[in-house]
């Protein structure tokens, strides 16, 4: 993957938003962006703070509307 | 009209069952022509590979001859396809047969895999197969004490398995009089202890009055088996006697190779249950890329709309249905009560205590399987 990929998980509640970020971690490279669409609220905690534990980073976390816009870069 | 069911397992069968009762006057007339390929001539009722890593299932049990449960005026045939021609409406099987279609049906599911994570597939137990679940059942009749960890891959079949395996786990060491030596850990790779967060705030409880060990934020990096030790991404690691994976998965090779899908998983619209540029291709259960349950209900609830779109599509040149996201999970407590949960895209869970009946209805519904995979449920 070169380019930014969106993940919608929107109104899914399992696996969830979270879990469906981890599956595409797994097969991203190092360097690839990823944005999550999400309109659970608990997903604005929930990623910033697996992100932190396992060393990737945070680009950006905003809601538009409804909507939870969370953009991550994988870092190993 | 052609129409193709690629894949044998529960979707693909309630759909081509189906379809068959809804156009079997057709069918007769020689207006529909409905073949169904699959790569085996068995089908398994995978949900009983629980039963069976426990000992309450043999494997004869949740198999049957396929062509037991299909509809009369249905041409099963076992002869997997290789190669998908989506563009030209065909497709060529692995013996070189070429079947043209008007409308295609693919439920071709997805498998555990292990090459993503070193020493699991050595190192653990997992009912997720034939013969892993078998293999589970001795070595927990064999297991005299220890250090018990339940980790979980992503992206796995059945979320509500890992919940259900720890608790019966619990409850088969208690049964065996040596729960006091068995040290229940369990892992789980986000924040709370199942992603349905219903299903976390009543299970906590319950993993606490049996004393269960939770972790979350494990997503399992490998095995060193020679150590007995689970190292997470997360930088944490879990001692282990006996190590009880449910395994990640990933959508069938044929998918992938034929350029169809990363990892296996089509891309499907998530109402339409059609594959993304090609609305004559259906797609449904695990095989699609949807962020919903990869589970036996969700292929059931998605399999009656494109039953009756085909039937539709026929009848009036348009599909009448959209799939509501619509999911019926059983949750077995211990061995002895059950409880549900249904949501949608809309709708979340809301759990229930878990009663004997629900577990007697979880019971029955594992003889009445073979009813609905024939759609008559």
């Amino acid at each position: 993957m070169s380019e930014t990929t969106v993940i919608d998980a929107c109104n899914t509640f399992c696996p969830g938003p979270l879990m469906e970020l981890i599956g595409f971690m797994k097969r991203a490279d190092v360097g690839d962006e990823l944005e999550l669409l999400s309109t659970d609220q608990g997903s604005a905690t929930d990623v910033p703070a697996w992100i932190a534990k396992v060393g990737h980073e945070m680009i950006s976390s905003e809601k538009v509307g409804d909507i939870w816009h969370l953009k991550v870069r994988k870092m190993k | 009209m052609r129409i193709l069911v690629v894949g044998g397992g529960m979707g693909g069968t309630i759909v081509a069952n189906n379809v068959a009762r809804r156009m079997s006057k057709e069918i007769r007339q020689g207006k529909v022509e409905l073949t169904m390929l699959s790569a085996t001539d068995q089908h398994w009722y995978q949900p009983g590979l629980l039963y069976v890593a426990f000992g309450k299932m043999a494997l004869n049990d949740i198999c049957r001859d396929q062509s037991t449960l299909l509809e009369p005026g249905i041409k099963f045939f076992v002869d997997p396809v290789e190669e998908f021609e989506l563009n030209e409406n065909r497709v060529r099987t692995k013996s070189g047969v070429v079947h043209d279609f008007d409308l295609l049906v693919i439920a071709t599911g997805c498998e555990a895999i292990y090459d993503e994570v070193p020493g699991l597939e050595k190192a653990s137990e997992t009912p997720y197969t034939k013969h892993g679940a078998v293999k589970m059942f001795k070595r927990l009749r064999e297991f005299e004490g220890g250090k018990v960890a339940i980790v979980v891959g992503v992206p796995h079949k059945c979320p509500i398995a890992p919940i259900e395996i720890t608790f019966m786990l619990h409850e088969f060491f208690e049964k065996r009089g040596i729960r006091d030596k068995v040290q229940l850990q369990y892992t789980y790779p986000i924040a709370r202890i199942h992603n349905i967060e219903n299903i976390a705030k009543w299970a906590v409880p319950e993993f606490e009055r049996m004393q269960i060990d939770y972790e979350t934020f494990f997503n399992i990096k490998e095995v060193d088996i020679d150590n007995k030790v689970v190292h997470s991404e997360e930088g944490t690691e879990k001692e282990y006697d006996l190590l009880v994976a449910v395994p990640p998965h990933r959508g069938m090779p044929v998918i992938e190779e034929n350029g169809m899908g990363d990892d296996g998983w089509i891309p499907t619209d998530r109402y339409k249950l059609t594959m993304d540029g090609h609305d004559n291709v259906f797609v449904l259960g695990d095989t699609t890329n949807l962020p919903i349950s990869k589970t036996g209900s969700t292929a059931h609830f998605e399999s009656e709309v494109i039953g009756e779109n085909i039937a539709s599509i026929f009848r009036t040149g348009s599909a009448t249905r959209e799939y509501d996201g619509k999911v019926y999970c059983f949750i077995e407590a211990d061995q002895d009560r059950a409880t549900n949960a249904c949501f949608n895209y809309i709708d979340p869970p809301e759990i229930k205590a878990p009663t004997k009946s629900m577990h007697m209805l979880k019971m029955s519904y594992n003889q009445w399987y073979w009813s609905s995979a024939r759609g008559l449920l």
